[in-house]
């Protein structure tokens, strides 16, 4: 899929060194990624800086993410400059929504798309 | 409502004081505690700050003769009774030794009550890490669901001997039982606790992943912090208490169903209308925080495993 660029985006602007703010989470989600998403942009989340971040700050960041263009979602973001805590906290709720439903190729595209 | 502050309360032996509580009259509050000393967990004095913030302060009514009520005074809780402590007392430096009685109504007021926890603590880095991760997750719960104005009442002490941190966080909102029954069907309050403990459970829908804002996995990650560590973790709410007992085996094996873990439970206490919850984090043995989330993270892999029940491959995020 061609790609239209790439959205960058300073975890630490908005969250400061530990990331559990879900009110942040979910106007990041709402106002950058998913608009991002929909341009056919890549998406950086950049956690340079961020020392931590709970499971329900990333679930509130992603998780909806997930569930509107289904997993292959991830070839179009990037977690850059994450920690060993920050990316084991990506990585179990990239995991647990994969619980849900495994993917086709068919679920590869977009659930749903608002123009 | 009566309550008596006896000898000592820590959560290990918390039972036999919540079984002495009344909650009936709640427009009156009478304490009373042992006549010499007494000690109780901050998780208690949450629950007395929680139920007396709202009577009247002509109505409440303390009567204790032990010298020992000064660590009431210094902790903030004549304050939110509103009556005179009835006492002198040197007020020492905060720092380093507790983080008095905090009301936190807000999500802003929760980060920015993060962020001092830690200068206010004396701690390091690494050790302030299962802290604050519990401390979010539970105000945070208490925030999106109790549905309560009073929002979340927390404190916390420090015990450099035993390099001990206890914590309460308590509510007076809807209780887990009311948020859960929203998405499932429970018959009591002990169901609803086993439930809102168990990953994957939320009050906010019964869809496999949760909703964009809850996952139902926060309390799942307390009590595993709480396991792993060897740490207390209880939680009451309604008729119902739930005690994680300390782990005796070496060995680390995640459950999902918290009644399979080392644990006590109660279910006909006194009503306690909203949620109260108490743990303490011992710092001295606290595994590795990224060794814990590497265990929750293998827990739920093997479930995914156990689910597909054949070879599948999962799709993971990308690092740079």
């Amino acid at each position: 899929m061609k790609r239209n660029g790439n959205v960058t985006i300073k975890m630490i602007e908005a969250v400061g060194t530990f990331a559990e703010n879900k009110d942040v989470a979910r106007d990041i989600r709402r106002q950058q990624i998913l608009p991002a998403l929909e341009q056919k942009k890549t998406v950086t989340l950049d956690f340079a800086g961020v020392e931590s971040a709970t499971q329900s700050f990333v679930h509130a960041l992603i998780s909806e993410v997930i569930r509107q263009y289904r997993i292959d979602v991830l070839d179009q973001m990037i977690f850059k400059s994450c920690n060993d805590v920050v990316k084991n906290i990506v990585s179990i709720v990239t995991d647990y929504m994969q619980y849900e439903e495994e993917p086709t190729e068919a679920d590869a595209k977009p659930k749903r798309t608002r123009r | 409502m009566r309550i008596h502050l006896p000898n000592s309360v820590f959560l290990g032996n918390i039972n036999h004081f919540l079984n002495g509580f009344d909650p009936s009259e709640p427009d009156k509050l009478e304490i009373t505690s042992h006549p010499k000393w007494f000690w109780v967990h901050p998780v208690v004095l949450c629950m007395i700050a929680a139920i007396g913030k709202p009577v009247r302060p002509e109505n409440v009514r303390f009567e204790s003769l032990a010298r020992t009520k000064h660590y009431l005074t210094r902790m903030g809780l004549f304050d939110f009774l509103g009556i005179p402590p009835d006492m002198e007392i040197e007020q020492h430096e905060q720092a380093g030794r507790f983080v008095p009685l905090t009301q936190i109504k807000t999500s802003d007021e929760l980060t920015e009550f993060l962020q001092e926890l830690q200068p206010l603590l004396h701690l390091q880095p690494e050790d302030v890490e299962p802290i604050r991760y519990s401390i979010s997750e539970l105000v945070r719960n208490v925030l999106e669901h109790s549905a309560s104005e009073e929002g979340a009442i927390v404190c916390a002490q420090y015990f450099p001997n035993k390099k001990m941190i206890r914590i309460g966080i308590v509510d007076t909102g809807l209780g887990i039982r009311r948020t859960i029954s929203d998405s499932y069907a429970v018959q009591d309050d002990l169901s609803a606790l086993r439930l809102a403990l168990t990953p994957g459970i939320t009050g906010t829908t019964n869809r496999p992943g949760g909703s964009e804002q809850n996952a139902g996995a926060g309390l799942f990650f307390i009590k595993t912090i709480a396991y792993v560590n060897r740490d207390p973790f209880v939680i009451y709410s309604g008729n119902a208490m739930y005690k994680l007992l300390k782990r005796t085996s070496s060995h680390i094996v995640l459950r999902a169903n918290p009644l399979d873990d080392r644990h006590s439970k109660e279910s006909n206490l006194p009503h306690w209308q909203g949620v109260v919850a108490g743990i303490d984090i011992g710092l001295e043995k606290t595994k590795e925080f990224t060794e814990l989330l590497d265990l929750i993270r293998n827990f739920y892999w093997q479930s995914i495993k156990e689910k597909k029940k054949e070879k599948y491959r999962l799709r993971k995020p990308k690092f740079v």
